[in-house]
């Protein structure tokens, strides 16, 4: 089939402001990938086009961006289960510098993941020679926000993200949850303090957007609302 | 500009994330990668990292030496084996007290399933006895190199390691059998840094890439090999390739182990579980170099399934598992199988095929990560390797499931430990600002090239090559013809151009040079596999169908002569306690 993709570009050395460039695929299946399209006009029509991929199955967390007016990844959603006419749409993802075309500028990003403290914090020396003991069932509590892969997919989408560029974001405080809740971590009350204020996670009014967003379907909006819960008893 | 580190690590998977950890903090570090940390190719791991806890049922350490022996078809050195297997169990303990999610069992150790190739003895005292499999891959669902790779990563933000992501390695500064430091370009911005150091190491990961159908991401190019290869380091046995058995049909992506190791089975179009003919007592549990030759001769013989473009398949088979089982323990693989292939592996099997995985071959190391700069075992001053780009050998002709996430954190500490030694007495070397000169002029030939050849196909007529030639079988006819088309890329290769001519974020130039990366590799992969004229563990020659441990059993160093021709050389296998015996499961 043929497809039009619409992909804004931006080139520093040459633009003063992104616009949008139309390429036209003669020959496209509806098998492929996002990814897989974006590779097709790279390497036979335009070799400037620039993105980031590594994995190519969404495991990586490198080809975050906006398709079709939703933040995904181009890897892990197939032509076919887009819904479209004749267009799709490509765009860096929102409320980040761009560095160029579909690349945007991380470094804030992982500034708000640095600033959480996303290790385990321990007080009590571990048994030298075995593990520390926990249940499977509260490993298990963790397990859905570890899976996250630091896409940025879910903080570029929240509407408080973008009128706030302070906002700590939900893909910082969903690694808050990953700590604060594991039964091994000592660090609890000095990481709820980090984020007890209007910047951190009183910044999130519920809107959901992360969820709908994530790639791997984390339910974020539900473990922020754990971590609002336990500070919320701390203070009372 | 120059920069000066006592240390720089050269990837920022497990491997060199676990190093940079050992570095004590008076001293400078820097972990220089070609993607942020988290891409890292580690995350794709998905079934678990062996060690002889024995948390579920008996097990030694000397179990898992017998298993990776055997399963290497001997040519794993069992000195390296045995410092693997027996740390292996303080390396998953430490993992956890870093803080990483394991599985738990009824008592709240970390829990561990059964995983192809590992086993133990029915009866302790007769190792060469019968062997059924064992429970001892830990595991974290099917996201345990995710998850490792998230838990190294947080450590190294604990200890404010210095991070140089997105900067592109395209030199190693070498001479007279001294590093003395590394060249780089920042992809932001195209500027060339020299990095004056005591010690690299690197950690590059592989060069699934080389292939048509892999399980590697499309970082794994292979940089690390190549840019050793380059500075006239030898590497060692480079033709064993492992193509793992179960990638998801025509793409490739990985359907880890874990999904047989949980009771799923691997049938041919007849339903047959063609297994027991190939591997009676282990049967889908065999090691990955078995299994992957006998789907294709299965296929070959007329019992694959023939897809809609016209290539052939077998199934995977999970559904009899159960909906909990499958949710709960193999969630993200069964979920590739939905979003890429449109199957529900709860109710259908899943298509699959062979896959390029992993290097055996690689840099050669001593234990300690320090690279071998000769068959004799003389060390390159200053310089480590670790993790798949390294050839320990560990090993060997096929590596056992697992032991690929436990070989990063057991030799990227020992690397790491190593060089936070060495750094203490080492002194820096002397470098011409004029090394810079070097990327400076690859760049600009690429970028001012007016050539007609285009990386795009170059690339895939190399993969397609390599994957016919010098995939799961491989004869001298093929190997031949595959030697000479690639000198024939390697020409094209010098006429190729680029459309982007800029300096920020140009990845079709990172494309370029990583071309000839994987144009390297292959050469190597190709010209050893030519050379070995036996069959052993992932290396299987249709005209030398048997192993010829007379005349075959040691290790290949391939050199680069001044006329930049290939050179083999030979080292021999380290053999403590077992002695070559026939492999059969």
């Amino acid at each position: 089939m043929e497809l039009k993709v619409r992909i804004l570009r931006y080139n520093p050395e040459k633009d003063v402001k992104p616009y949008y460039q139309d390429y036209i695929l003669p020959d496209v299946s509806p098998d492929m990938r996002i990814l897989d399209i974006l590779h097709e006009i790279k390497w036979k029509y335009d070799g400037t086009l620039t993105f980031r991929r590594s994995c190519a199955h969404g495991i990586c967390g490198s080809d975050g961006m906006k398709i079709n007016g939703k933040n995904r990844l181009a890897c892990s959603i197939l032509l076919k289960d887009l819904n479209f006419k004749d267009t799709i749409t490509i765009e860096p993802l929102p409320s980040l510098p761009i560095i160029k075309d579909l690349v945007v500028d991380m470094t804030s990003f992982f500034q708000k993941y640095e600033v959480i403290k996303p290790y385990l914090i321990t007080k009590t020396p571990p048994p030298p020679d075995s593990e520390r003991l926990q249940s499977n069932e509260d490993a298990e509590k963790l397990f859905e926000s570890a899976k996250c892969i630091l896409c940025g997919c879910c903080t570029t989408s929240c509407p408080s993200t973008w009128t706030n560029e302070n906002y700590i974001g939900p893909a910082a405080l969903l690694k808050v949850y990953r700590f604060a809740f594991d039964t091994r971590d000592e660090g609890g009350d000095e990481r709820l303090e980090i984020i007890d204020n209007p910047d951190g996670i009183w910044r999130c009014h519920t809107i959901f957007n992360c969820i709908e967003t994530c790639p791997k379907e984390i339910n974020i909006t539900w473990h922020i609302s754990q971590l609002k819960k336990r500070i919320s008893i701390k203070e009372l | 500009m120059i920069k000066n580190y006592d240390v720089v690590i050269i990837g920022a998977g497990g491997a060199g994330l676990r190093a940079a950890v050992e570095i004590p903090k008076e001293y400078t570090c820097a972990v220089i990668s070609k993607v942020f940390p988290p891409r890292s190719h580690t995350g794709t791991a998905q079934g678990g990292v062996c060690a002889a806890l024995g948390n579920m049922e008996e097990d030694s350490w000397e179990n898992h030496v017998f298993d990776t022996v055997k399963g290497s078809d001997y040519l794993g050195d069992q000195d390296a084996i045995e410092v693997m297997c027996q740390d292996a169990i303080r390396a998953i303990i430490e993992l956890e007290h870093m803080g990483l999610p394991f599985n738990r069992n009824a008592e709240g150790k970390i829990a561990q399933r059964r995983f192809g190739g590992h086993t133990k003895p029915v009866d302790p005292s007769d190792p060469y006895g019968k062997r059924v499999p064992v429970m001892r891959a830990c595991y974290s669902a099917d996201r345990t190199g995710h998850v490792m790779l998230q838990t190294l990563f947080e450590n190294c933000i604990k200890n404010n390691v210095t991070f140089y992501s997105e900067y592109f390695v395209t030199d190693l500064i070498v001479e007279n059998g001294i590093c003395k430091g590394v060249t780089a370009f920042d992809i932001s911005t195209g500027e060339v840094i020299v990095f004056r150091t005591k010690a690299v190491m690197l950690a590059t990961g592989g060069y699934g890439r080389v292939f048509r159908i892999t399980s590697n991401a499309h970082v794994g190019t292979g940089d690390g090999t190549a840019l050793t290869y380059k500075a006239g380091i030898p590497l060692e046995d480079m033709e064993f390739f492992q193509f793992h058995p179960t990638g998801l049909w025509r793409l490739g992506i990985l359907v880890s182990e874990a999904a047989r190791g949980e009771g799923g089975i691997l049938k041919n179009k007849d339903g047959e579980r063609f297994m027991a003919r190939y591997a009676p007592s282990v049967m889908d549990l065999a090691p990955r170099d078995m299994i992957s030759r006998a789907i294709i001769t299965e296929i070959r013989e007329g019992r694959g399934i023939l897809g809609s473009d016209g290539t052939y398949y077998v199934h995977l088979d999970v559904s009899h598992l159960g909906k909990k089982v499958i949710d709960e323990k193999l969630p993200e693989i069964t979920g590739f199988a939905r979003t890429y292939l449109g199957v529900e592996p709860i109710k259908e099997p899943i298509p699959i095929q062979p896959t390029a995985h992993y290097a055996m071959g690689g840099i050669p190391t001593n234990v300690d990560a320090e690279v071998l700069l000769n068959e004799n075992g003389d060390i390159v001053k200053g310089l480590y390797a670790a993790g798949e780009c390294a050839c320990v050998s560990v090993h060997g002709a096929n590596r056992l499931g697992t032991n690929s996430l436990l070989d990063i954190v057991v030799f990227g500490r020992r690397g790491g430990k190593k060089m936070a030694e060495f750094i203490k007495t080492a002194d820096y070397s002397d470098i011409s600002p004029s090394v810079a000169e070097k990327t400076k002029e690859t760049i600009n030939r690429i970028i001012n090239s007016n050539g007609t050849e285009k990386v795009f196909s170059i690339r895939t007529r190399l993969q397609e090559i390599m994957m016919d030639k010098c995939g799961i079988f491989r004869n001298e006819n093929d190997l031949k013809n595959l030697l000479a088309e690639i000198k024939e890329l390697k020409e094209r290769y010098k006429n190729i151009s680029i459309q982007d001519k800029g300096t920020v974020f140009n990845t079709e130039l990172m494309e370029a040079i990583e071309l000839e990366n994987l144009i390297i590799n292959a050469e190597v992969t190709a010209y050893s596999a030519l050379n070995r004229t036996e069959s052993r563990g992932a290396h299987s020659r249709e005209d030398f169908p048997n192993r010829d441990d007379n005349n075959w059993l040691k290790h290949t160093f391939i050199y680069e002569n001044e006329g930049r021709e290939p050179v083999i050389r030979y080292k021999p296998v380290t053999i403590t306690k077992y002695q070559p015996m026939e492999r059969k499961y």
